[in-house]
């Protein structure tokens, strides 16, 4: 395919991973976190870690939608869900995905609720204008890279008189999330040293919105494409920025991110979403102007006003570490329920869920790579 | 949720819609938030939406850039 095959080149890859452990600085260590689920997967998935050197850790971020959905907006969909009335469409990331008590969306639609998966919000549409009489409601999850369209389908609704549509609405903004985890950074040792910013959140919102890291953090962001040589690439990026002592926002994705984004799809989010007051993220618990709601000219679509949702925070489950995963604080492998009572089969957390969560990812392929290192390392000493 | 893949517009098919080829998957998607998109351009597709379209030079930069670092000598 192109544009994906020659990003993905192992004897390209090969070099510039020489490339990096050339330039390096043995003295001391890179701490990179790449924010999106996207690169997580990448990073896991073509064993990127292994051609770094030692002194380059990636920590993963927040950045996976159905991980930072917090449990009592998934309780709320199921209660929605619940109602005899109601089709729910979703993204079919989210139907595994545990809630209270032990129930998923999965586990509901076998119980009779009318939960339908979907590809995209037109979908969503299609259905309502074919059954008139259900009220379909779609929840709506994701980045910047969701929201716009979300929010042409929320338009399509208002255009078309469509009043069995609404839209429960649980759009998150990427850059106040890349707030949050360096405002909340306090040990010196665990501190990042620069961010792998995201590639198709980027394609919306641009360059632009990440330059409070650089001008308030002194750290440097490279937005990166998602395959894997892209993922080199930006990395060898920001060590060259810390060993010039520089901090810019760099774009490495050049091929589809501008510094000013896409200014149609940016305008439509305008149009239809406000910033809610304050919203409770899985990891990082409340984060005040981090999500959308549907604007008051768009009030009619809103399902929370609908069917008068009143969001119930609720637990996680006391053993699963997700939260402290999400904010880069443990890794994967730090959970005591990693791959034993928690797996892609039977998820306890999230970020067992999604592919682009990073205790997915690591099951995956990850720690395959972990017992070969360590059955190597042992036939060397 | 993100991995979106790159895409060639097959056939525009009017209403803000065009038919793409995704490594040999044909599917209609929306083209409303691209301006001006053309059949024969590769755009990154999210969730049957086109967000972006791929600059052809911008890509073969980056690959120049690729071959250039791992072509490089070690400094000594």
């Amino acid at each position: 395919m192109r544009y994906v095959d020659e990003y993905r080149d192992p004897e390209l890859a090969k070099g510039v991973a020489a490339r990096i452990a050339a330039e390096v600085d043995a003295a001391r260590h890179y701490r990179f976190m790449e924010f999106c689920g996207g690169h997580t997967h990448a990073i896991s998935r073509y064993g990127v870690e292994d051609m770094l050197p030692r002194n380059v850790a990636m920590i993963h971020g927040p950045g996976c939608p159905v991980c930072v959905l917090p449990v009592g907006r998934i309780d709320d969909a199921i209660r929605l869900a619940s109602d005899p009335r109601v089709t729910l469409c979703t993204y079919a990331d989210l139907m595994r995905v545990p809630a209270s008590r032990g129930a998923s969306l999965l586990k509901a639609r076998a119980a009779g609720a009318d939960i339908r998966m979907v590809y995209s919000t037109l979908d969503a549409l299609r259905i309502a204008e074919a059954e008139p009489e259900r009220e379909v409601v779609f929840l709506a999850i994701g980045f910047e890279t969701t929201t716009p369209p979300t929010a042409l389908a929320i338009k399509q609704a208002k255009a078309k008189a469509l009043r069995n549509f609404s839209v429960f609405c649980n759009h998150v903004l990427t850059p106040v999330a890349m707030r949050a985890i360096l405002a909340g950074e306090s040990d010196e040792a665990t501190a990042l040293d620069g961010i792998v910013g995201p590639a198709h959140v980027s394609t919306v919102i641009g360059a632009r919105p990440y330059e409070f890291v650089a001008n308030e953090y002194g750290k440097p962001v490279v937005i990166s494409g998602f395959e894997p040589l892209d993922v080199m690439q930006s990395i060898l990026m920001l060590v060259r920025q810390i060993n010039e002592g520089r901090c810019a926002v760099e774009n490495q994705y050049v091929r589809a991110v501008t510094h000013d984004g896409n200014a149609r799809a940016q305008r439509e989010m305008d149009d239809v979403f406000e910033l809610q007051e304050s919203f409770e993220w899985r990891g990082l618990g409340m984060v005040p102007h981090s999500a959308l709601r549907l604007a008051e000219a768009f009030a009619a679509f809103d399902a929370e006003k609908r069917f008068g949702i009143h969001t119930v925070a609720a637990a996680d489950n006391p053993a699963c570490e997700c939260g402290a995963i999400l904010r880069g604080a443990k890794k994967p492998t730090d959970c005591k329920l990693f791959g034993t009572l928690c797996s892609p089969e039977t998820p306890m957390g999230s970020c067992m869920v999604s592919s682009e969560g990073s205790c997915a990812a690591h099951y995956a392929y990850g720690r395959f790579r972990d017992r070969s290192r360590a059955r190597m390392e042992r036939a060397a000493s | 949720m993100c991995l979106a893949i790159p895409a060639q517009v097959m056939e525009l098919l009017g209403d803000g819609m065009a038919r793409i080829d995704m490594g040999g998957v044909s599917k209609a998607i929306s083209v409303a938030l691209v301006d001006d998109v053309a059949v024969g351009d590769f755009v990154v597709v999210h969730v049957g939406y086109a967000l972006s379209r791929i600059d052809a030079d911008e890509a073969e930069r980056t690959l120049a850039l690729l071959r250039e670092a791992a072509a490089m000598e070690t400094p000594s």
